[in-house]
């Protein structure tokens, strides 16, 4: 039998395959973006969440440059002019001090920032790791970790700090190390209770079939899936850190006079709202903005950086 | 699954036994003591005082006759209230705490769940934006700030409600509000981020294609799997709610047991220090325990063994 | 028959008669005898003779009645006592009690009181406050373990009705010291039976004004007048509620909706509305707020340095523009309100000023004749105060005036407050905040603060001078003479400043105006014997 060509082939056949350069079709299937790439590119077209971030950067900003604005120091006291209403002199009024306003909000914004900050990186470095862990390998180390995660819950955070007030002096460190005990906890338990249920999932059993480590599963399969969560109890944690502290503040174991953070200003506020409400309303409006952009921008992360919703 | 509970009882036991044990010589190691005054108590009754209490014996006798009385289920006297002692104490807040508690958590449930969940069906919809608005409020402002602004509007102006106090039911709605605030904010945008998880899975077109109805989709299949995270985060929220709020009781004048978790540290109370820590930490441990219990029901292939 | 009808037809208009037209006397009073007071804590102790804070002496001065009381006009007058009288020495009191009964009609006898005094110094019963009857003979020998007999301490009922009491030394303010808790008489029976009275409202005796019916703890309290009290015609409240409101804010909102007739604790930055709507109450209080220095290390140790630190403050800067309570600056220690030895006249009074409530000239003076010009070189240092936002805000004030008239710089800390006890006893800080209120109208009790190894000395400062001064005034019963060695007490307490006095304190309170003829002392509490509500 003589060998039929292709194209001898082609010509008694009803279809002809259509070759792609005639078509002229443009390419349907864009290029393959690499994960952070496509998730920064997904952020940006979520409108909430740009305006969450830009909020962010305008307090960072508000909280940098803000007190070399003012004219006055934050800890610059005028007892002739205690109270004072908001003014152009004073664009929110004087404390009961006669100190400014705006300049303690601005100084607290450096406080409350760093706190939260803080709280969201111990929380999430430790936390996102030890919950991984445990929920991963499971079992009898499951339970060791988490009955020491339950110890961390119970211990009264108060004796800690007190106690951190006096071997250091009273300050910000203090406060810092009181949320870092009482913070990573409550994330190392979402992201455990996450793991334990992806840990069983298809693509967990067919990253194992496929031989991979299981450091490897940990990090690349497992915490990428748990970012919803994790990125939610993050953004949702640097206001719960501020409002920690503003409860600190309220029991009196806050940052050191004069300096003041929001929770101090709002918590100093609140004796006197009915005939100063200015002195209560301006911190907390800062505590909910702060806590509005931090939201939006979780939001558009959670969004941003989920795996499934790649398109 | 047996095998499991019981394992997790002993360690349970084990948990109390060391936190009560931390915070005994965390309490001890703070300066100050029961008996510190401004005015100063004269040297020869502090020294009754110690002795009576054993102060002066060394920190190990005291922490073992301690745990002695605690095994028999004393918790020992109040050092701050004469009249008191800590069962007393426990006995007497707790139900209110917990009264106050539980309407809170109760709103929460009811409220943040179902909105977290149309939240998610109807993304980016009225429904959503609305729910998401809400929220905000509920988790942008701290309980201190809404209790004040609560009681100076329902109580003082508009007068539709008690300002502060406790002597019925009138008495619980605020401070249940203000409670409620930050857990179902949190709920319902933890039940919605987990839904819109949920809700874009495989399994759930399946379901659908099924010809399952919407509702038995949503809560037989997505619901199940999404309430994961939230069930974590009520865990320890109950705890904390039903063993009381220092800010909320203080500020609506509720006699629950919520002060003592502050005050009693101040006042070097250890008795009282020590005896509301347990009680907190019993009921942490005991909420974390139900919910990995109902992990497993949840999500049935959670397995409580080791990975081989 | 007729005539019977007409005897019931007229019998009934009579009486219908009569019916409609009541005398005037028998109107009923419109305004119920109710009162709300916010006592604004728990009780620690609630037997008088272990009490020790100002919200359970309100209480138990209520309560119980002792053998003598302050009236509204201040003036101590003989209450459970009759008569009395003091022997030649002014060691031996004796008192005549009148006839009166406990709340649940058994008679009040002396042995009662001596029961009570006596317990009181026990060392069994552990009162703190036992060292307020050291005063009597053998007591603090027996509180102290030294002597074990109870019938060697002077005080002894000779019968049902006569009550002896011997004390150590003359003491002419012994009369105003038997106002005190821990002098109240406690029923003997009661507490033989049952040690545990003082714990609930179950089974409490009490013989004052009014007698207890309700204790929910951390709640309310509850007490109606006592039918069985020997002067009940006088009293015209039926019942008072012991509020334990401890937030100031709440507090301010109840009272303003009129769920609570009495505040204590109004919020200072409300101080200025409070005032203009004219519902703050303003009264003296027995009490300076002052710094004080540890004088064993530098850089407090130089008399010069604490002068220009003390002259540096503005005082009435502080209370006019901070405090705002009407306070006082102090310009010495004792503060006013306590009679000196002649007729009319007060120890403040006679005492005088010891410099100006702000001296920046003269402090700049100091410190550069100190060795410090300008603050050059001045060591850095701290300045210690307990949390509160009221002394924080005054703290942060004065570092302002220090800063701007000495030119230093200090840090301010602030400890929680045992913490901050404890440093301040053992020494550890350089310059603390405190706060003295006295326990009874006599100079004595701000004088003997400061003796070399004093309990409550936690500057490290010693004067044997002062002491002498000291240990004369109590040695005698003679005023004139005890007067002039607490001058000269003072004398040397204000040119070595050991401590820095700032301002008097007031007692500022949220009365409601239509409460009347209470007794509020300068001691901070409050007597409601008399205490009626008018129509409003």
């Amino acid at each position: 039998m003589k060998k039929k060509s292709r194209e001898d082939m082609d010509e008694k056949r009803l279809f002809t395959p259509v070759k792609k350069e005639e078509l002229g079709i443009k390419e349907f299937v864009r290029p393959s973006v690499g994960y952070w790439k496509d998730a920064w590119r997904r952020l940006k077209k979520n409108k909430l969440a740009i305006v969450g971030l830009m909020m962010i950067t305008l307090l960072l900003l508000f909280a940098i440059f803000g007190p070399s604005l003012s004219t006055y120091k934050y800890d610059q006291t005028e007892l002739t002019n205690c109270y004072a209403p908001m003014s152009k002199a004073h664009l929110f009024g004087t404390d009961a001090l006669g100190r400014d306003v705006f300049t303690r909000v601005a100084f607290g914004a450096r406080i409350s920032l760093a706190v939260g900050v803080v709280a969201a990186f111990i929380s999430f470095f430790i936390g996102v790791f030890y919950g991984g862990i445990s929920g991963f390998i499971g079992g009898r180390t499951d339970n060791i970790m988490m009955r020491i995660v339950d110890i961390f819950y119970s211990v009264p955070v108060l004796l800690i700090v007190i106690l951190l007030m006096v071997i250091l002096r009273p300050g910000l460190t203090n406060i810092f190390i009181a949320l870092g005990i009482a913070y990573w906890v409550g994330m190392a338990r979402i992201v455990r209770g996450q793991v334990l249920s992806l840990k069983e999932q298809e693509f967990t059993l067919a990253a194992r079939a496929l031989g991979a480590s299981k450091r490897r599963i940990l990090t690349k399969h497992l915490i990428p899936n748990t970012m919803g969560p994790i990125i939610i109890t993050a953004t949702l944690l640097i206001p719960n850190a501020i409002f920690f502290e503003a409860f600190l503040s309220f029991i009196g174991l806050g940052v050191s006079a004069p300096m003041a953070s929001w929770g101090v200003l709002a918590s100093d506020g609140i004796q006197g709202f009915r005939s100063y409400p200015n002195l209560l309303f301006v911190p907390a409006i800062f505590i909910s903005l702060t806590m509005l952009s931090f939201n939006f921008l979780g939001d558009g992360l959670r969004d941003a950086l989920d795996p499934r919703l790649r398109k | 699954m047996k095998k499991y509970i019981i394992n997790r009882i002993f360690s349970m036991i084990l948990v109390l036994l060391v936190v009560s044990s931390l915070t005994f010589f965390l309490a001890k190691a703070i300066p100050g003591g029961p008996f510190t005054k401004e005015k100063k108590v004269p040297d020869i009754i502090l020294q009754r005082l110690e002795e009576k209490y054993h102060f002066d014996d060394p920190l190990w006798k005291q922490y073992a006759s301690y745990m002695g009385t605690l095994m028999k289920g004393d918790l020992g006297p109040s050092f701050r209230y004469d009249a008191l002692t800590v069962n007393d104490i426990i006995a007497k807040g707790f139900p209110v705490s917990a009264t106050i508690g539980f309407l809170a958590v109760l709103l929460s449930i009811i409220l943040g769940i179902p909105a977290g969940i149309i939240s998610a069906y109807r993304q980016n919809f009225w429904q959503d934006n609305t729910v998401m608005f809400v929220s905000l409020i509920g988790i942008s402002v701290p309980s201190f700030i809404l209790a004040t602004v609560f009681m100076y509007f329902f109580g003082l102006k508009l007068k539709i409600l008690p300002i502060a106090g406790w002597g019925g039911f009138r008495y619980m709605i605020l401070p249940a509000i203000t409670l409620a605030a930050f857990p179902t904010a949190y709920i319902a945008r933890l039940t919605r981020s987990s839904m819109l998880d949920v809700l874009s899975q495989d399994y759930i077109k399946t379901a659908r294609s099924k010809g399952l109805s919407e509702f038995k989709v949503i809560t037989l299949h997505a619901l199940k799997n999404a309430i994961l995270p939230v069930v974590t985060y009520m865990g320890p929220m109950i705890a904390a709610i039903f063993t009381g709020s220092f800010i909320v009781e203080r500020l609506f004048f509720i006699p629950g047991l919520g002060k003592y978790y502050v005050t009693a540290i101040y006042d070097r109370d250890y008795t009282v220090i020590l005896g509301t820590t347990i009680f907190y930490a019993f009921f942490l441990v005991m909420a974390n325990f139900i919910v990995d219990i109902l992990y497993a029901f949840l999500d049935p292939r959670i397995t409580y063994e080791e990975k081989k | 028959m007729f005539k019977k009808v007409l005897i019931v037809v007229v019998a009934l208009a009579l009486i219908v008669g009569f019916a409609g037209c009541r005398p005037a006397a028998e109107e009923t009073p419109t305004v119920e005898q109710v009162l709300t007071y916010n006592v604004g804590a728990e009780p620690q102790f609630f037997d008088p003779r272990k009490a020790t804070g100002i919200p359970e002496f309100t209480m138990l001065l209520n309560l119980f009645d002792g053998l003598m009381r302050y009236d509204i006009q201040g003036q101590l007058v003989p209450s459970m006592a009759k008569t009395y009288d003091v022997s030649d020495d002014g060691l031996v009191w004796t008192f005549h009690l009148r006839d009166a009964k406990w709340s649940n009609g058994e008679p009040v006898t002396a042995y009662d009181f001596e029961y009570s005094w006596k317990t009181a110094l026990a060392p069994e019963t552990e009162s703190e406050y036992a060292y307020q009857m050291y005063y009597i003979k053998n007591g603090a020998a027996y509180n102290s373990g030294d002597i074990t007999d109870p019938d060697l301490v002077g005080v002894k009922a000779l019968d049902d009705k006569t009550l002896e009491a011997t004390l150590e030394a003359p003491t002419v303010y012994f009369t105003s010291l038997l106002t005190f808790t821990t002098y109240l008489p406690i029923n003997k029976k009661l507490d033989m039976e049952n040690p545990d009275w003082a714990k609930s409202a179950d089974n409490f005796i009490s013989n004052g004004p009014f007698t207890i019916t309700k204790w929910e703890h951390n709640h309310q309290i509850e007490m109606v007048k006592n039918e069985n009290y020997w002067d009940a015609d006088k009293v015209k409240l039926d019942k008072i509620i012991f509020l334990m409101i401890e937030e100031s804010s709440t507090e301010l909102m109840m009272f303003e909706n009129g769920e609570i007739d009495f505040g204590t604790n109004p919020p200072l930055p409300e101080i200025d509305r409070l005032k203009t709507e004219g519902i703050l109450t303003i009264s003296p209080y027995l009490g300076t707020y002052y710094y004080m220095c540890n004088v064993t290390e530098p850089p407090f140790d130089n008399v010069l340095v604490r002068k220009a630190f003390a002259a540096a403050i503005d005082r009435e800067s502080i209370v006019t523009n901070i405090t705002k309570g009407g306070q006082l600056p102090a310009t010495a220690y004792v503060p006013g309100g306590i009679p000196d030895a002649a007729p009319g006249q007060e120890f403040r009074g006679v005492g005088g000023s010891y410099f100006e409530p702000y001296e920046p000239e003269k402090a700049k003076e100091y410190l550069a004749e100190a060795g410090y010009p300008n603050g050059e070189g001045f060591p850095e240092f701290v300045l210690l105060y307990n949390t509160s936002e009221g002394h924080k805000i005054i703290a942060e004030a004065i570092q302002g005036m220090w800063k701007d008239t000495l030119g230093i710089t200090c840090t301010l800390t602030n400890q929680e407050w045992q913490v901050y006890l404890d440093n301040r006893s053992t020494l550890n800080y350089q310059i603390a905040r405190a706060g003295w209120i006295g326990d009874y109208t006599d100079p004595m009790t701000f004088i003997d603060m400061w003796v070399t190894d004093g309990g409550n000395n936690d500057t490290g400062w010693s004067n044997a001078d002062y002491d002498n001064f000291v240990a004369i005034a109590k040695g005698t019963g003679d005023q004139a003479v005890r007067m002039k060695a607490m001058h000269d007490a003072e004398d040397i307490l204000m040119d070595e400043m050991p401590i820095i006095p700032i301002y008097f304190y007031t007692n500022l309170a949220l009365i409601k105006p239509y409460l009347k003829d209470y007794y509020r002392s300068a001691l901070g509490y409050t007597d409601f014997k008399l205490a009626y509500i008018e129509e409003h």
